[in-house]
């Protein structure tokens, strides 16, 4: 199949003077959804673009392709001329606006329109101080792809991620996009493997600040963590239950890295067996269910995933294609499994439906990490390498649509997708 | 007639600007020629992020004081306690078994000495599954030292993976001076 690749830059004004998204299309048989979104009224001047911030977003998605809204004067009050967006090739049209109420309060508004069926669909106030502007934007942009694919939006979300710059490690916790990237933890000693508990409030890791690598549990709003796994050898590989009371783990303590279930709950729990094998076991993840983990074994002679029951069990094999197959993440409906697999000594994000066995390689990227599924199963998050630095990659499901996310400066790796934020 | 209504509504807009009017209150007219129909209201967003408690991280440094471990010390000292391995093996070469045999006798005669096994990769593939092959190298040391006689209870066997490469780079080089396992005395 021949591809071909159109690229798109939008450039806008970010956190960063002059921020920089860039979403890549590829491949035919896109079906996305033109959408013009115009400015927000009285947003002018305004550091955080409103409108800009809700079409990266959308964009990012795959779902949708904006239409140039430039020079519209509408806000959220507007009756719009529809048939001349949908003759301007728009299905919908975004307005609102942003009105300044009090010190650092603003109010955000928006209303949403369908030009093809000529219909208002609605639309919200939010009230926010500046600092909270990006936050509103991303809550815009999940209403709008809420109301027009039928599907939870996750742009409102927060993803973890792990920077190396000059020799200082940072856990960061930012906004789907990137941006707004607050430091949780800062550390002169490797930080990998951060994984968000169920609830979105604590971050599970891996920090090798006592000279080997050990597990702690991190409270995000108040800093206060918990080493749950210093045992003897390497702790590692850290994956919540879905009902947030368990950790999966890797431990070396018994001889070789293998499963263990670790009671968080308890200061004093003894991690229990989850299998035995005499290769290495690794990377455990749990089913949305709770009832299977998925996780890398080189039992077969070689890396790939396995599945195996969460109360212990057999071993299923999950990956046959290639040689060398780790890092699973599935998505929440569990059809989807997303890996990294080597392939002629490159490293590629993969695809596996669970269903039928059909593997699909995402990327053209050669040292491809870490994915990490979003909490609606439509994206997948992973570290890559870009012009010789470590970098933070979207992509759609199909592959068909990639975002380099904006970030911190310096490698950018180990990201995780949190849970949706409880409305 | 309609225009005027266009232009009362736009006079509401601009003055919901500054006061809590309603928008629902707001009648709006069509340009597109149809009936004029009643705007749906804007529901008032229970996730106003005034109150979103999401946003607060508090950082924690744990870098005043600490100094980061070198993962490059100087080659000479690094030699007397470095076993290299070959790409995808953790099996010990024989050049090496005279250094596991000068530790396996220091730490018999010194029975409160303590060591470290700290197993490295190169840096092609996964974090977490490097950390598992350099695990591996590291638990192959610890091995050939216990076969010596040197008590368990004297070693630990850790990994860090990829991430303290011994020289930088991607050269084949320099990815065979970090796949390794140093012995660390404590």
């Amino acid at each position: 199949m021949t591809k071909f690749l159109l690229s798109l830059a939008i450039m806008f004004m970010g956190n960063h003077a002059f921020a920089q998204f860039r979403v890549e299309v590829s491949g035919a048989g896109l079906t996305q959804l033109p959408i013009a979104i115009a400015p927000f009224k009285g947003n002018e001047g305004m550091t955080q673009k409103i409108a800009a911030i809700v079409q990266a977003d959308l964009e990012r998605s795959g779902q949708f392709r904006s239409v140039d809204s430039a020079g519209a004067v509408l806000d959220e009050n507007s009756r719009p001329d529809l048939p001349n967006w949908r003759k301007q090739g728009a299905d919908a049209l975004l307005t609102g606006s942003v009105t300044r109420v009090g010190d650092d309060r603003y109010e955000l508004r928006f209303r949403l329109w369908d030009s093809v069926r000529m219909q208002d669909l609605g639309g919200q106030s939010h009230a926010a101080p500046a600092a909270e502007l990006r936050r509103v934007a991303h809550r815009i942009a999940d209403s709008v792809y809420e109301k027009l694919t039928g599907e939870k939006g996750v742009f409102a979300t927060r993803i973890a991620y792990v920077t190396k710059s000059a020799s200082i490690y940072n856990l960061w916790v930012a906004d789907s996009d990137g941006e707004s990237a607050q430091s949780a933890l800062r550390s002169v000693e490797p930080i990998i493997s951060p994984s968000w508990s169920p609830n979105g409030n604590q971050l599970a890791y891996v920090s090798f600040e006592s000279r080997k690598p050990v597990v702690y549990v991190h409270d995000v709003d108040t800093g206060k963590r918990r080493l749950v796994a210093n045992f003897k050898g390497s702790n590692s590989a850290p994956a919540w239950s879905p009902d947030g009371k368990t950790l999966a783990l890797t431990l070396s303590r018994d001889g070789g890295s293998q499963l263990f279930v670790l009671d968080v709950g308890s200061s004093s729990a003894e991690p229990r067996r989850l299998a035995t094998s005499t290769a290495i076991d690794t990377e455990p993840v749990f089913t949305a269910d709770g009832r299977f983990i998925y996780f890398v074994s080189d039992r077969g002679g070689s890396p790939q995933i396995y599945k195996i029951p969460a109360a212990g069990g057999t071993a299923e094999r999950i990956t046959f294609t290639g040689g060398y197959n780790i890092s699973p993440t599935l998505s929440p409906d569990g059809r989807w499994l997303a890996y990294i697999s080597r392939v002629a000594g490159a490293f590629k994000l993969h695809i596996q439906d669970l269903g039928t066995g059909q593997v699909l390689a995402l990327t053209e990227t050669l040292a491809d990490e870490n994915p990490s599924f979003a909490p609606n199963g439509r994206m997948i998050i992973y570290a890559t390498q870009q012009q010789g630095r470590e970098a933070l990659m979207t992509s759609t499901i199909d592959g068909k649509v990639k975002a380099r996310l904006a970030g911190q400066s310096g490698d950018l790796r180990e990201p995780d997708w949190g849970p949706l934020i409880p409305q | 007639m309609s225009k005027l209504i266009l232009i009362l509504a736009l006079a509401g807009t601009i003055a919901a600007c500054s006061s809590p009017i309603k928008l629902s209150e707001v009648s709006v007219e069509d340009k597109s020629g149809q009936a004029s129909v009643a705007m749906k209201t804007l529901t008032p967003a229970t996730t106003a992020a005034a109150g979103d408690k999401k946003s607060n991280v508090a950082t924690l440094d744990t870098t005043a004081g600490a100094k980061s471990s070198t993962g490059t010390d100087a080659l000479a000292a690094a030699n007397a306690r470095t076993i290299y391995f070959e790409f995808d093996s953790f099996a010990i070469r024989p050049e090496y078994q005279a250094i596991i045999e000068t530790h396996a006798r220091n730490l018999k005669v010194n029975k409160n000495q303590r060591i470290s096994i700290d197993g490295h990769t190169d840096e092609r593939g996964g974090r977490e599954y490097n950390l598992a092959l350099g695990q591996k190298r590291a638990d192959a040391v610890r091995k050939a030292l216990s076969l010596l006689g040197v008590a368990d209870t004297q070693m630990e066997s850790v990994s860090f993976g990829k991430e303290k490469p011994a020289s930088t780079g991607d050269s084949e080089m320099a990815m065979e001076k970090n796949r390794r396992a140093e012995i660390v005395i404590r």
